[in-house]
């Protein structure tokens, strides 16, 4: 049997962070085409029962390497025992989530292990005829769609954003296996360390963690216009998302960004408000359960990815929908809806 | 004290054309800007310079065409003290693995450096990935998502981080390679002496065999990956869509509010 896939699972503070259920959600139908196994690999200091998480979240073997010196991630001493490990089990397939730590790591291990990393995935797939891994990304811009493999380096390693697939349901009934790793006290050291971590509380999450999110593009001409998303936002309890080039102009911050160059969101509800829906875009929020749009333009493309959508001008459209917010907002109070 | 700049030409417009039998970008044609956030690293060590109290010559690199070498020009106009160009037919198709590995050749050929700076990623590719990679080739330590950096003494540096949930400050020796995001500075604008200046430097060319690089690690057939197909995008769901055109105002929003109702996320 091939080696077969391994996720790289990710802890946040002692803990196993829930991307890397995610990375298991994507690794699982791989898998399944090659027939051949699932590995979740996890360094700092997850326990037993964390591996068995992992295990009910999709793997079939988790392979823990556990020290305190790799409880924060330090670039040198993370690429040197993945380095071992991969040289070790000579895995075909290597995903980690485009987190800071993976998209520093993955090209790190690329480099040194002479193989194609391909960043930011939106899909992947096993061409069922050669056994490679499809890896589909937006390209140039994030225009098009390119398909990418690695015909002959091994592991084909590729990396996929946070929040672009959900986890698969826990399954408390899956049984896998345990491999602690050991290493030698010499490769847990790093050139890089950490000497202090400054706490932004406003840096992270909201737009990731938010249940509605509405987010305008350029179809609001100014700033003054953007505001309006902000409106729409507080009468649906949602978080404001912007396109790419919304935060070119300086309307909205980075911390806001949708798409490739931004932050990925799956909400139950996305409203895009005056986005045209470039490919770079989509990327990022494409995997959201229900998507409405506004726009102008008849043929933009978010139209395509909508569940419902509203040909209009945003000035026209904008006041009778807060109009109609705000009579709601009124009539019910929101935990009695719907009818 | 030497640094180095890796910059990237791009193009100025994000409505660029595919070749659609290689899977690479057509250049010609479309106006070509240094890679913003390579604007960050350029000012980052010019900066450096500035606040050093020894000397520092900062070196600006690009691999590209040609044409590339405008790029070159314009981080000299800004303040860089020389450039060059890593161009050859060989390095044509490059992807991440194969163009860090001429980066990385090219810092070992001009060097040795005591700090290289780069932008995070460039609005082309949009990989993030040839930083990290050429810092891992050079086996220096790699500092990614640098938002600030202060050097202690000539042997060390202290970074900040932009990761998830804040800023990690992180301390290493040199030499080393920072990617660097725009939270970093604000880029400087030429001045009209350094682009007169710019325009009469000369900026060497380097090839393959300057860099002592393997052939067989070159250009489209030393890259690890291939592009199999390019597609545009596939879109899957086909939802309602109401003009104000053909149906009132009011009948629309009112419908959208209903849809919302009916999907339960209302």
């Amino acid at each position: 049997m091939i080696e077969g896939v391994w996720v790289l699972g990710e802890e946040r503070n002692g803990t196993v962070h829930p991307v890397s259920y995610e990375l298991l959600a994507w690794g699982r139908g791989l898998a399944e085409k090659l027939g051949a196994r699932l590995t979740c690999v996890i360094l700092g200091q997850s326990s037993l029962s964390d591996a068995k998480e992992l295990v009910y979240r999709g793997a079939d073997r988790v392979v823990l390497v556990s020290h305190e010196r790799l409880s924060t991630f330090r670039v040198d001493s993370h690429t040197r025992v993945l380095t071992e490990l991969i040289e070790r089990y000579k895995p075909e397939v290597l995903l980690a989530a485009a987190t800071t730590m993976g998209r520093t790591v993955m090209p790190a291990l690329a480099a040194t292990l002479h193989t194609g990393l391909t960043a930011d995935c939106t899909e992947l797939d096993i061409d069922e005829e050669k056994g490679l891994l499809l890896q589909t990304r937006p390209a140039i811009g994030g225009n098009v769609l390119a398909t990418i493999t690695t015909p002959r380096h091994r592991p084909q390693m590729a990396t996929v954003r946070p929040k672009s697939k959900r986890p698969l349901p826990r399954d408390p009934s899956r049984q896998g296996d345990l491999i602690q790793e050991t290493f030698e006290q010499e490769d847990f050291t790093s050139r890089v360390v950490r000497v202090a971590f400054e706490l932004d509380e406003t840096s992270e999450g909201s737009i990731q963690d938010a249940d509605i999110v509405v987010a305008g593009g350029r179809g609001f001409k100014n700033a003054k216009g953007f505001a309006d998303v902000s409106e729409v936002a507080r009468r649906l309890g949602a978080a404001v998302g912007a396109s790419r080039a919304v935060v070119d102009q300086g309307w909205a911050s980075y911390a806001h960004q949708i798409g490739l160059s931004g932050k990925s969101v799956t909400p139950k509800l996305s409203m895009a408000l005056g986005i045209s829906g470039s490919p770079n875009h989509l990327a990022g929020m494409a995997s959201s359960e229900v998507i409405v749009a506004v726009n102008k333009d008849p043929e933009a493309n978010i139209f395509k990815v909508a569940d419902f959508g509203i040909v209009g001008d945003l000035a026209d459209v904008i006041p009778v929908l807060l109009e109609r917010l705000d009579h709601l907002n009124a009539v019910a109070p929101k935990e009695s809806l719907p009818e | 004290m030497k640094l180095l700049v890796f910059v990237k030409q791009v193009p100025a417009t994000e409505h660029v054309k595919m070749d659609d039998n290689t899977g690479t970008m057509i250049r010609t044609d479309v106006d070509a800007i240094v890679n913003p956030l390579d604007l960050h690293a350029i000012e980052e060590a010019l900066r450096v310079k500035e606040q050093a109290t020894g000397e520092v010559d900062i070196t600006v690199a690009s691999m590209g065409p040609p044409n590339a070498a405008d790029a070159v020009r314009e981080a000299i106009a800004m303040g860089c003290d020389n450039g060059v160009l890593i161009s050859g037919r060989e390095f044509a198709g490059s992807d991440t693995w194969a163009t860090a590995y001429t980066l990385a050749g090219a810092a070992r050929a001009l060097g040795p450096f005591d700090l290289i700076f780069c932008g995070e990623r460039a609005t082309d590719g949009e990989t993030g990935q040839v930083g990290p990679m050429v810092g891992a080739m050079m086996q220096i330590p790699i500092l990614t998502y640098v938002s600030r950096i202060e050097l202690q003494d000539a042997d060390t540096l202290f970074a900040h981080r932009a990761i998830e949930g804040g800023h990690e400050v992180v301390r290493c020796p040199l030499p080393a390679l920072a990617s660097v995001v725009k939270e970093i500075n604000e880029p400087r604008l030429p001045t009209l002496a350094g682009k007169i200046r710019a325009r009469h430097t000369e900026i060497p060319v380097l090839a393959a065999e300057a860099i002592e690089a393997d052939p067989t690690c070159l250009g489209l057939n030393g890259s690890p990956t291939r592009v199999v197909k390019i597609l545009y995008p596939k879109l899957t769901r086909s939802g309602e869509v109401l003009s104000t055109e053909t149906t009132a105002l009011e009948d629309c929003v009112d419908r959208l509010i209903a849809f919302l109702r009916s999907a339960q996320v209302l």
